[in-house]
């Protein structure tokens, strides 16, 4: 069956902003569906509200729409579009939902649009609960005891039948939103509650709870034929009751017989088959760990986040292959990539263990609740490739960049005995790292914590086995060659052994060899040179061709500060490099990513982004030159040390990067160039911190140097502040100094831009809606400026080129200004691609990633055809709007501040600013139909003069408006009529605003406070309310203006151009 | 910890650690690419003479049951892991792998590169070698007993020498005669499962005693080595064939029965040894995934279409994996449809082999 011949033009969905629970996985699955598609000649019409993609880039469509993934922005393009067919299975549950309402209401047939890929009774089958349950009782697959309910009675009602705990579960959510595990009565109803709040369909699943039964996923793809196969299955280190998402997860399974892999194989392709899925598809298993007993949890009908770990897994491209089919081929008709002589028709054998380690944001959100249930907590994940589970172990703790090399957690050595056992019974982000605790204090067996976990003896066994290593490192008298390999292939480093050991490698130290993931377990010969290390003695790595060599450093683990954005450019940077006619070569150990996407770089190496890592891959490959630029943070961490090795850096010098970052150094290049910035100083303990705050007046900006994303930057108020602050951020250690910094509450301005060495080019010059203080990441920030006088842009650009030349920047760099009282002052330079590079390439139409790189092989700008200085401004307006992952993360505080926090970002585009701003404000979710008619507002004193205009505009539109006691007297003595509610801190007085909240009695929350973060503050109570009940809580009053400007518009997406960025340069 | 080494005809030796019995063995080298089912391939006769290599690097974690036994014992000439597991977790488990290899006689051998040893295989094509442990190193004869090992007398090895009966699960509504030329116990599983009254005969049993027997059917079993050798077999063959009882070949009973109706057989590179390879059904245009072990395979030209049919091919190289008669209800495959280890998805051969013998009853044509 080839090519179907009614299929011409076909839409593809993406997944929309980047939120915990789906993230740059859809990127690359998306990424590779419009390339699969492309190839076949089809038109492509891409709909992603998301700018920082690879596949919203002009090169990956026919026709990209950034515009919001809401069912009338995609009708409005379908109309305008008529494209012929619809892909909705590579965009995760976004894409999915949105391809079920148009399908619901008839408008996909209206307008003569197929579904490829799934037909909504498949989604329906998969999605509704109760379908679901339906369809596999049919077929005799079991699932877990449940049921469908819509109220917290029926809810209550069911689990008298079944009994306590139970699991509940809303219906179309993603990662598990909303959901979680009831043991008590009142647990039950407070998440049924919050339950059926986010289901799209006020609908919940109430389940037995059948936590501690092994969790085992299977990734299966069936065609038109019927042809139905398994990529492969995976067993979670963590028991059924933590997400999968959040738990370690293996490839293959560990501790399955045949008898049992094949059982489970058998029901996955049943039920693909009885669903009638025509592409890859998810289907996760609970069997019980003593008999055969096993029940169907979930399946996902779709291309998901575990698809694209098993893709980099096994090498199997399950997004392309996805693709084909849907478009009308049979898996024996597309041909493994991989080894370019067998056929997508087989399922792949692996002869390695993978290993999939989450990465949570805890260690910037401090005060978030890091416990573990049903709903995904974790932004991104790291994936590790080795002969054996304890290495695979090692490398992806060690490339999860949470500072640690390996199962030792320092900060656990303070801890007593007993606090370690009970550390042992809590399901957190740190357990597995107590455990080892325990194991090395000897204060528990295996069994024990086996019975306490439930996580099988074989995995625990292997962590025993890493500990039992320390404590034989710790103990030799010499270390020897043989005690020395050992360790290397349980995944030691050497300068763990070196310092657990206290002794040097002698002449026996190793390099690594790189063996092939080649999808056969070398049955067959691979084309793709795909690597991870081992430490055996053949090395499969390929002799070069004799181009010039060059290493592109990834960025890792998505991460708050550090996302999808880094992997655009990367990409790009690979992309450029090989149109200069270089062999490229890329180091990453991000699975959810396109730069780990086998025919991205020449040559990809699956390794953590660790000095010795890298070490090893320059070894094998003695790359000619290496670009650190594009990586984020993770790739400039490794600048010098490559250096040391001897690879000369391509573009801007380490020390350069250094300087941006050194206050001393920066300060002396500032001078120079007679730069002004905010007063402050460099302070390494608590003290010192207080005494220059005292002479530089508060409030000040404390933050440590070297960090991304504002990591630990917080404003300081008051002493207390300082000393607080200086307690969370020295919580590790101290290692780089601490900057303190007079706060500018101005406005922020930020640029992007290329310099040659000679010359420079600004894309864009882009202005933040949000005054200083809110992070640049999470401000919603505007290009083309509209508040910047020319004489200030002439600035901008005097000091962008001064700081250019001065940091001898080759190739990109980001810098931030504000601008207060008239004069424009620098905050921050970073001389390395940002965050918004993607999204500034796209609206401008200049390729930067490309242009930068060309800067470092010689190209001059004055040559490149995009001219130098500032590219004239677009007639577009682009508005990006951060979005937020709030629901997922419990007791963390939502006020914005100089810390990041958002996840993710989505683009408004259109010729008027209001418009790009209306579309920015519904792609990121807010809500602008008026429903209760009620604003709540609760505002410091710093704000409440300006809380007066934005009461009396939410006035003006109708709105009544409630207040806690201080806001409101302000509001009233300026004569807008506000009800007085009692404060969170009062909860038995009422009518209280916890209570509104909590029923669900207003539209809209303006919440800002001095302090914030700690959850028992009345302010973080309130505004966690309103994110438990997704409600808008805007904490910014100019965040509010945004909001009140689209309110006061009465915009209609249906009524706003839908734009095609390819066409608007 | 004892060492333990493979040395290859070509010369290659490869050190590693010992585990299961200690001493020396020869055989043919082989890969088998399964990530589960070592305790179905140790026990699979299928494997008699053969050293066999898992490219699976962590074996043994799950350890030895009661139940998944293919056979009473096992047959490898030795074992080769990456990595051998001393503490398995498995609910079913009873032994350690160590163990089993021990109370089996075979020779282990871990901690080598296997896929250093399979790339070798690949490239070279199978290879025998000779493994043995740290104090059983090979004199001169044995080396040369190495470079001239062949797998010899297979089927007479491993067959039953008498008959046996195994009952039908429930009521018998078949008896089928099994020609054991190395069956594995899921063959007997899957008929005793269907109804079927299974007579276990010895693989070179008088074809009219079994004419004369009172069968529904004729099962042909999977067994080991070069299929030319069994000259008697596949001379008995031909009679059952031309007595139009229904029969199903399942490898060596595939082979076997191709060179009965005049095909020819001859010896793979590196053969199929695993639980993923893609075999097309070519009528029904489908593709399934099956479990396969075998180092033989009928020459595709030699099948003459006037007596048979190549209706099954392997989708990556195109090699035979089914034939069905012309005008008798005998149809064989190369793949294991009985798994243990490996994919279920055609396990439905079974009920097609039970249909023919139900249409051969009525007098109707087969099913296709």
């Amino acid at each position: 069956m080839p090519l179907r011949t009614d299929i011409q033009k076909v839409m593809v969905l993406g997944s929309g902003p980047i939120v915990i629970g789906q993230a740059a996985e859809f990127d690359y699955a998306g990424t590779q569906a419009c390339r699969a598609l492309r190839e076949e000649g089809l038109e492509v019409v891409l709909v992603n509200s998301n700018p920082a993609t690879i596949m919203t880039d002009k090169a990956m469509a026919d026709r990209v729409y950034i515009e919001p993934m809401t069912i009338d922005a995609v009708k409005a393009i379908i109309k305008k579009e008529r494209p012929d067919s619809l892909l909705p299975n590579l965009g995760g549950q976004t894409g999915l939902n949105l391809a079920m309402e148009l399908c619901e209401d008839g408008f996909l047939e209206e307008m003569g649009v197929k579904l490829l890929g799934a037909n909504p009774d498949t989604i329906a089958k998969a999605e509704d609960r109760q379908i679901f349950k339906d369809t596999m009782e049919k077929i005799g697959e079991p699932c877990i005891a449940s049921k469908v309910v819509h109220t917290v009675e029926d809810a209550i009602a069911f689990t008298e039948e079944i009994g306590l705990p139970v699991i509940i579960r809303p219906a179309y959510t993603l990662g598990g939103t909303g959901g979680g595990i009831a043991h008590t009565w009142d647990e039950l109803k407070e998440i049924a509650a919050t339950g059926i709040m986010y289901s799209r369909v006020d609908e919940i699943l109430v389940e037995k709870d059948i936590s501690g039964w092994k969790e085992i996923e299977y990734e299966v793809m069936r065609d038109r034929k019927g042809n139905a196969i398994t990529i492969c299955n995976m067993e979670n280190v963590d028991p059924v009751g933590v997400h999968t998402g959040d738990s370690v997860v293996v490839a293959p399974s560990q501790t399955l017989c045949d008898k049992e892999y094949q059982m489970l194989r058998s029901s996955a392709l049943k039920i693909i088959t009885e669903l009638g899925i025509e592409g890859g598809c998810n289907v996760q298993f609970a069997l019980h760990p003593t008999s055969f007993e096993y029940a169907v949890i979930e399946v996902n009908p779709r291309v998901s986040r575990s698809s694209a770990l098993a893709s980099k897994a096994t090498g199997y491209p399950i997004a392309k292959v996805t693709a084909k089919i849907a478009i009308g081929y049979g898996l024996d008709e597309i041909i493994n990539a991989v080894t370019g002589k067998t056929y997508a028709c087989f399922e792949p054998t692996i002869d390695y263990i993978v290993a999939k380690f989450p990465r949570w944001p805890f260690d910037k959100f401090v005060y978030a609740d890091n416990s573990l249930g049903t709903q995904m907590k974790a932004t991104g994940e790291v994936m590790a490739i080795a002969p054996s589970f304890e290495q695979a172990m090692m490398k992806s703790v060690r490339g999860a960049e949470i500072k640690l090399d390996s199962l030792v957690m320092p900060r656990l050595q303070k801890w007593t005995d007993d606090e370690v056992k009970a550390g042992v019974y809590r399901a957190n982000d740190e357990r597995l790292f107590v455990i080892c605790e325990a194991f090395r204090r000897g204060l528990m067996t295996i069994e024990q914590v086996f019975d306490i976990t439930k996580i099988d003896t074989w995995f625990l066994h292997g962590f025993m086995n890493i500990v039992d290593m320390e404590k034989e490192l710790a103990a030799c008298k010499t270390l020897d060659a043989d005690l020395y390999l050992r360790a290397k292939k349980l995944g030691f480093l050497d300068k763990t052994i070196e310092a657990m050991s206290g002794q040097t490698i002698g002449d026996f130290r190793r390099l690594p060899v790189y063996k092939t993931v080649d999808t056969c377990a070398a049955e067959f010969d691979a084309e793709t040179p795909y690597y991870y290390s081992t430490f055996d003695d053949e090395n499969e790595v390929k002799p070069s061709d004799g181009r010039k060599k060059v290493l592109v450093l990834g960025s890792g683990p998505i991460r708050i500060g550090q996302g999808i954005e880094f992997d655009y450019c990367s990409v790009h940077s690979v992309w450029a490099l090989k149109a200069l006619g270089c062999e490229t070569v890329i180091i990453n150990n991000n699975p959810e990513t396109v730069s780990t996407d086998f025919d991205t770089a020449d040559r990809l190496y699956f390794e953590p982004l660790t000095p010795e890592d890298v070490t090893g891959v320059i070894n094998a490959e003695k790359p000619d030159a290496a670009i650190v630029q594009f990586g984020g943070q993770t790739a400039i961490n490794l600048a010098q040390h490559i250096e040391k090795l001897g690879v000369p850096i391509l573009g801007t010098p380490a020390w350069s990067i250094d300087a941006a970052e050194d206050r001393e150094k920066f300060d002396v290049i500032l001078e120079k160039c007679g730069i002004p910035r905010p007063k402050g100083d460099t302070v390494m303990t608590e003290e010192e911190a207080v005494e220059v705050a005292d002479r530089l007046g508060y409030p000040v900006l404390v933050r440590p140097s070297y960090v991304l994303g504002g990591q630990g930057m917080e404003i300081a108020f008051s002493e207390e502040d300082i000393r607080e602050y200086m307690q969370v951020i020295t919580r590790n250690k101290v290692e780089n100094p601490v900057l303190v910094d007079k706060y500018m509450m101005g406005r922020e301005i930020e640029v992007d831009a290329i310099c040659d060495g000679d010359d420079i080019l600004i894309p864009g010059i882009m202005e933040h809606f949000e005054r200083a203080g809110v992070h640049s990441g999470d401000s919603i920030s505007i290009y083309p400026s509209i508040n910047i006088e020319q004489k200030h842009k002439d600035t901008i650009i005097r000091y962008t080129e001064a700081l250019a030349k001065n940091l001898a920047v080759l190739g990109l760099v980001n810098i931030q200004f504000v601008l207060y009282n008239d004069e424009v002052f620098v905050i921050e330079v970073n001389p390395r691609s940002s965050r918004t590079v993607p999204y500034i390439s796209k609206v401008t139409g200049v390729p930067m990633v490309d242009l930068a790189t060309r800067c470092m092989f010689g190209e001059k700008l004055k040559d490149m055809g995009y001219g130098t200085g500032l590219y004239p401004e677009s007639d577009y307006y682009a508005v990006k709007v951060p979005v937020f992952s709030f629901q997922k993360l419990r007791d963390l505080d939502t006020q914005l501040g100089p810390e990041m926090k958002s996840t993710g970002e989505v683009l408004g585009v259109s010729k008027s600013f209001k418009e790009a701003l209306f579309k920015g404000l519904s792609g990121a979710s807010y809500e602008m139909r008026k429903r209760k008619g009620a604003v709540m507002i609760s505002v410091r004193p710093a704000d409440k003069q300006e809380a007066v205009s934005i009461a009396s505009r939410f006035e003006a539109l109708g709105y009544e408006l409630y207040a806690t006691s201080g806001t409101a007297n302000t509001l009233n003595r300026h004569m807008v009529a506000t009800n007085v509610v009692y404060n969170a801190f009062e909860p038995d007085q009422h009518p209280n605003i916890l209570d509104m909240i909590d029923n669900g009695e207003v539209d809209y929350v303006i919440s800002t406070s001095i302090k914030g973060r700690h959850p028992e503050l009345a302010s973080v109570k309130i505004r966690r309310a309103a994110v438990e009940h997704a409600i808008p809580c805007l904490t910014a009053i100019d965040t509010a203006n945004a909001l009140l400007n689209c309110l006061e518009s009465n915009m209609k997406i249906a009524n706003c151009e839908m734009v095609d960025i390819n066409t608007i340069r | 910890m004892k060492k333990a080494y493979l040395l290859l005809a070509d010369g290659t030796l490869f050190e590693g650690k010992a585990c299961g019995y200690e001493g020396q063995s020869i055989g043919e080298v082989v890969f088998n690419t399964g990530m589960a089912g070592y305790q179905e391939v140790l026990t699979d006769p299928s494997y008699y003479g053969q050293v066999v290599t898992m490219t699976y690097p962590l074996v043994g974690n799950y350890g030895i049951n009661f139940e998944d036994y293919e056979s009473h014992k096992s047959w490898v000439s030795g074992f080769i892991m990456r990595d051998i597991c001393q503490y398995p977790s498995n609910w079913r488990s009873r032994h350690t792998l160590d163990h089993y290899l021990k109370s089996q006689k075979v020779v282990g051998l871990y901690g080598i590169d296997t896929r250093q040893l399979t790339r070798i295989l690949r490239n070279n094509g199978v290879m025998n070698g000779i493994i043995y442990t740290e104090g059983y190193e090979p004199d001169e004869a044995a080396k040369q007993a190495m470079q001239e090992y062949l797998v010899k007398n297979a089927v007479k090895t491993v067959t039953s020498t008498q008959e046996s009966i195994c009952k039908a699960d429930g009521e018998t509504r078949y008896h089928i005669a099994l020609l054991d030329f190395g069956v594995k116990y899921n063959i007997e599983r899957e008929l005793q499962s269907r109804g079927c009254e299974v007579t276990v005969l010895p693989g070179d049993s008088d074809p009219q005693e079994i004419l004369s027997g009172n069968f529904d059917g004729v099962m042909l079993t999977n067994g080991p080595g070069d299929p030319a050798e069994n000259v008697q077999i596949v001379a008995n063959l031909n009679v059952l064939v031309e007595s139009g009882i229904p029969i199903f070949g399942i490898c060596l009973g595939h082979q076997l029965m191709a060179l009965a109706i005049g095909a020819k057989t001859e010896k793979m590179r590196f053969g199929h040894r695993g639980v993923n390879h893609p075999v097309k059904d070519i009528d029904l245009d489908r593709t399934y995934i099956t479990s396969q072990n075998h180092g033989y395979a009928v020459v595709k030209d030699s099948v003459d279409p006037a007596v048979a049919r190549v209706r099954y091919v392997n989708l990556n190289d195109g090699s035979v994996e089914g034939i069905e008669h012309i005008n008798r209800p005998v149809f064989t495959v190369q793949f294991h449809p009985e798994v243990c280890p490996g994919p279920m998805d055609t396990s439905f051969l079974f009920d097609k082999f039970l249909e023919n013998i139900d249409k051969a009853k009525e007098g109707a044509p087969v099913c296709r």
